[in-house]
This record gives C-alpha cells, sequence and structure tokens, in this order.
C-alpha cells in the first residue's frame, strides 16, 4: 500500500501518457486492417494491402502532394519573416515593442473559424480566388507567430558576448551573423520551421474556407473520405507521420545532447 | 540549453513573457524595422485588415448572385444571438470542462516530467510532443474506434456503470459513448492536451525544489506544500495552458462534428456551414465577430483576475 501511494504520482503520468498515445497505436494497428465495408472502425484482419499501395485510393496522393508542396512554401516563407520579428525583438531597442507582441500574440489567441472566415470575407472583398494560393497565404500568415516564439526563445538564451568578440576580432556585420549568430540560432529556426511546417500541414479549419474543389489538401480529403469511411491508407501516411515525427525529434534530441557532452 | 526548453517555450505566450524579457542591448536605428517591417505587413494584411471586412460583411445585406450593398444594419448580430445562443453558450461550457479536464491530467504528468523523471525526461517529452505533429483529424477519428460500441472501452464502460453513471448526468444519451456530449468534451480534452502540457512542464521545470523542501522543513504536509509553495508558483504555466486550451477548443467544430450528434453542435460549426453552405455571408460573419469578441471578453477578465489576485 506504501509501494503504491509513493509510485501514485508515476501511475498518473504514465496513465495521462497512454492517454495522448493510444489513438496513434490504433491508427498504426488499424492501418495493418482489412475493412469488410466502408468503414475501417471494426478489426476484421491481418493485411498489408495498404502498406503495399499507400496510392490506391484515388485523390490521396495528389492531396498528400498539395499539402507537402503548400506546407514548404508556407513555412519557409513563415521562417524567413519570423525569423526576423525574432531578431529585432531579441537585439534590438526599439519603439513600439509592446504593439508587436500584441501583433505576434493576437493570430494565437485567436480561433481558427474566426481567421479563416475572415480572410474569405477579405479575399471575397479584394477578388483572390479561393484556392493554393488563397491557402498559402493564411498559411504563411497563422505560422508567423509561431516561429517568433520559437526563435526569440533561442536568441534570448544567447550570450552578446559572442556577437562582441567576433565584432573585435575584425569581422564585419555580416560576418559576424553568418559566422556566429546564424549558427547558435539555428536550433530554434530548425524548430520553428518544423512546427510551421506540422501546422501548415495538419490545418483543416483555416483550409477549408479558402480552399476550391480543385485545391484538395490532405486533410479536406480526410475530411471528405471520414464522410463515405475513410480508405485504410489515410492511416498509413498517418503512421508513416508520426515515426517521422519521432525520429526527427529523438534525432535532434540526440545531436544536441552528443553536443552538449562534447562541449562539457 | 537543451532543445526541450525551445519546443516547450513555444507554447509559452508572447504576452506572459512579455513583462519579463530582458532589456535588448542594442542603440536603435532603422535595422529593426526593417527586420520587423515583412511580417508585421504580412500580420497586418492577412490578420488585422480580415477583421474589418468580416464586420463589414456582417453589416452588409444582399446575396452571393445579387452582390452585397453596405447598410450598416446591426440588427442582424440581435438576431444571431438570439437564434445561436445556445450554440455559444453550449461551445463556451464544453470548453470550459475540457480545459478544467486537461489541466487536471496534465498537472500530474507535467510535474512528473520536470522534477522526477531524471534521465527519462526527454524520452518523455519526446512522446508529448509527438503525437502534436501527427494529423488531428486522423487521431480524432481514431476516437471513433476507441470509443465504437464493440470496443473494448465501450465493454469495460458497460461492466463497471461508468455509462449508467454518463447517462444519469446526461453527458451520454444511451449505452454507446460515441456520438454523445462526454465523446465531444473527451475529444476535446485529448486534442489540446500538449497545449496544457507544455506550459506547465515550463513553470514547474523552474520551479526551485528548495522551496518544498523548506515547507516540509517547517512542519508543512505535503498537501500544504503543494497548495501554498507549488501550486502558486505555477500559475504561470496554469494561466497559459488553459488559455491555449481554451481558446482554440471554443472555436473548434471537429471534434463535435466527428465525435457528436445533432444535439452537440457548436459555434465553429454553424460559421461553417453558414459561411460554405447556406451561404449567408452576413449571418456568419456576425456569429464569427460575435466569437471573436467573446473571447477577448473571457480571455482579457480571466488574465486580469489571474494577474491581480491568486486564483484560488
Amino acid at each position: 500500500m506504501a509501494w503504491l501511494r509513493r509510485h501514485l504520482l508515476l501511475f498518473a503520468a504514465v496513465a495521462v501518457l497512454l492517454y495522448m498515445l493510444l489513438p496513434n497505436v490504433v491508427v498504426a494497428v488499424f492501418s495493418f486492417n482489412d475493412p469488410v465495408g466502408r468503414y475501417n472502425y471494426t478489426w476484421t484482419e491481418f493485411s498489408t494491402r495498404a502498406w503495399t499501395n499507400p496510392c490506391g485510393p484515388q485523390g490521396l496522393c495528389d492531396a498528400l502532394g498539395l499539402s507537402l508542396r503548400i506546407g514548404l512554401i508556407a513555412s519557409l516563407v513563415a521562417t524567413v519573416l519570423g525569423t526576423m520579428i525574432a531578431f529585432a525583438l531579441g537585439r534590438y531597442r526599439f519603439r513600439a515593442r509592446s504593439g508587436t507582441n500584441l501583433l505576434i500574440f493576437m493570430p494565437m489567441a485567436t480561433p481558427e473559424v474566426v481567421m479563416g472566415s475572415s480572410l474569405l470575407t477579405l479575399f471575397l472583398m479584394m477578388g483572390v480566388p479561393s484556392g493554393g494560393l488563397a491557402i498559402t497565404i493564411a498559411h504563411i500568415m497563422f505560422c508567423v507567430s509561431f516561429v517568433v516564439v520559437a526563435v526569440k526563445a533561442r536568441v534570448a538564451t544567447l550570450d552578446p558576448r559572442l556577437e562582441e568578440a567576433a565584432a573585435d576580432l575584425g569581422a564585419n556585420p555580416t560576418q559576424t551573423f553568418l559566422r556566429v549568430t546564424f549558427p547558435l540560432a539555428a536550433p530554434g529556426i530548425l524548430a520553428g520551421a518544423l512546427l510551421a511546417f506540422s501546422l501548415s500541414f495538419d490545418d483543416y479549419i483555416i483550409t477549408n474556407f479558402n480552399a476550391s474543389p480543385s485545391s484538395i489538401t490532405f486533410p479536406m480529403y480526410v475530411w471528405g473520405a471520414a464522410q463515405r469511411g475513410a480508405p485504410v491508407q489515410v492511416n498509413v501516411i498517418g503512421t508513416v507521420m508520426f515515426i517521422a515525427a519521432l525520429a526527427i525529434v529523438l534525432v535532434s534530441q540526440l545531436l544536441t545532447s552528443r553536443r552538449q557532452r562534447a562541449a562539457a | 540549453m537543451p532543445a526541450w526548453s525551445t519546443w516547450s517555450s513555444m507554447a509559452e505566450l508572447a504576452v506572459l513573457s512579455g513583462g519579463t524579457a530582458r532589456p535588448p542591448a542594442r542603440r536603435a536605428n532603422w535595422v529593426p524595422y526593417a527586420l520587423l517591417a515583412p511580417g508585421l505587413l504580412w500580420l497586418a494584411i492577412f490578420f488585422v485588415a480580415p477583421m474589418v471586412t468580416l464586420l463589414s460583411q456582417s453589416l452588409q445585406e444582399g446575396s452571393v448572385e445579387a452582390g452585397y450593398t453596405f447598410t450598416g444594419n446591426w440588427q442582424i448580430y440581435v438576431d444571431a444571438l438570439q437564434k445561436y445562443w445556445p450554440q455559444l453558450l453550449r461551445s463556451v461550457g464544453y470548453s470550459a470542462a475540457a480545459t478544467l479536464g486537461a489541466l487536471v491530467l496534465a498537472y500530474p504528468l507535467a510535474y512528473y516530467i520536470a522534477q522526477k523523471a531524471g534521465r527519462w525526461k526527454g524520452l518523455m517529452l519526446v512522446l508529448v510532443v509527438a503525437p502534436f505533429f501527427t494529423s488531428f483529424l486522423i487521431r480524432t477519428l481514431a476516437w471513433r474506434t476507441i470509443l465504437s460500441d464493440t470496443g473494448a472501452v465501450a465493454g469495460l464502460a458497460r461492466s463497471t456503470g461508468l455509462t449508467d453513471v454518463l447517462q444519469a448526468v446526461a453527458l451520454t444519451g444511451n449505452d454507446s459513448l460515441l456520438s454523445s456530449k462526454f465523446a465531444v468534451i473527451a475529444g476535446l480534452t485529448y486534442n489540446f492536451l500538449p497545449f496544457m502540457i507544455l506550459p506547465l512542464y515550463a513553470s514547474l521545470d523552474r520551479l526551485d525544489r528548495r522551496l518544498v523542501e523548506a515547507a516540509g522543513d517547517l512542519y508543512a504536509t505535503p498537501w500544504q506544500g503543494f497548495r501554498h509553495v507549488t501550486w502558486p508558483l505555477s500559475l504561470p504555466g496554469v494561466v497559459a495552458g488553459t488559455l491555449l486550451t481554451f481558446i482554440p477548443a471554443t472555436g473548434d467544430f471537429i471534434n463535435s462534428r466527428l465525435l457528436g450528434n445533432t444535439q452537440t453542435v457548436m459555434i465553429g460549426q454553424v460559421i461553417d456551414s453558414q459561411f460554405l453552405r447556406v451561404l449567408d455571408y452576413p449571418l456568419a460573419a456576425a456569429l464569427s465577430f460575435i466569437l471573436l469578441v467573446l473571447i477577448l471578453v473571457l480571455v482579457s477578465t480571466y488574465v486580469r483576475r489571474a494577474g491581480t489576485e491568486e486564483l484560488v
């Protein structure tokens, strides 16, 4: 009983972690299912059919390709814009700092349905057609703030004396930035870019407001398919994404700890 | 610096960390403005301007075919509130329940990772963050499998009498767990849990263990130590986490659409269908604007309360 009490916190922590991971496990398990009928909700029989033919269902891989393209462009632009803002906030003194912070904070504190619908009204009035361009613009907008927060956290921990040392050794501002500041901030920038990519890749609500019938992203495909019964291949893609995310995060974690050990 | 402080600080709100930020070291010149301009311009055009066009759209009359003209008729707001107040109220209620649920679930896990996990800390944080990088829709659909009538969870709930309890408090309408209030709130809790865990972890990780030990030395029971030392010091994380959960959960309609029924429709679902299916743009815009204002009012009241006095 005393043993149970001592480990109560551990049990609670593990239970919550299992609650968080259960859906991922179910998605992976059901990617090997061979369902009867349209709905992949009950286990029928083991099969690797979906894994050997991931592009089988019509439109799935087109949607995946579109999401990857939009994700890459949106995360690239958002990372550049967000990193610039983060450097301005972390390295310079200027007026309108609190106004800037508020403008960065607001998109994170606005429900997606409000951002999506308001952009739709803007695009309607400006005559911007729905589709890939409108979606990309929207994704860049909501990703910028997250990049700023990620990069700012990293920039805040950088020792300004390192840059001063570079300048003392005769480096000009461009050289200082490229050889000292940028490499030191790179992990934060990478984290911001990854976060932006996954936010863009995963967005349904805002995308749906700005999409046209010819611009079906992967989440929109999943949503549409869910109404008629989603094909097993959707689970295959979900599983691959989960493993890829796990691998990227684990590798970055290992690299950081190795570098720290080397530095110590 | 561990990579984790980068991941977790993402979840800390700019507004909350703003007050403690170290003043930047350099002299002012044109450089910061040049760095800020492109990004802020983007936000001004595609975030701020749409709020104006949204308001303007709500005050127009006409139709998609005939075009719209601005009439400035605020009556639409009265109509929208009269017709859809149950969905608005329900969204706030579900979202508040999910936020509370997420806080109760996240606190022990965040505390364990921050204070007790030792060398498992990195791995546990990876496991918290990883689902966050996997499709939200696919994971929500997985809950349909987990909660389905033939599944193990439903069986367990029936044999332990949980289904009867849920029915008694009207969280479910019948024997099944799916297509109910319960499923929607559980789905919302699940989906926004990482947003609660990360800021809580960040504030608990900074907690000085010696303060809790000092409380013990002064004869505080573990509960008193938690109540008077740990909890107050973790409040910034609690505030950030509850905001990051409550705000998106209130506007969400994926959970209510995939896990609920016609009695669990949330306001986001109404806005979505009015805009994209019914094509009643002024009404949809008015509802969207009401949701925005409602959240701003609730959040600013909450932040002010949490900022000036203790929450409990």
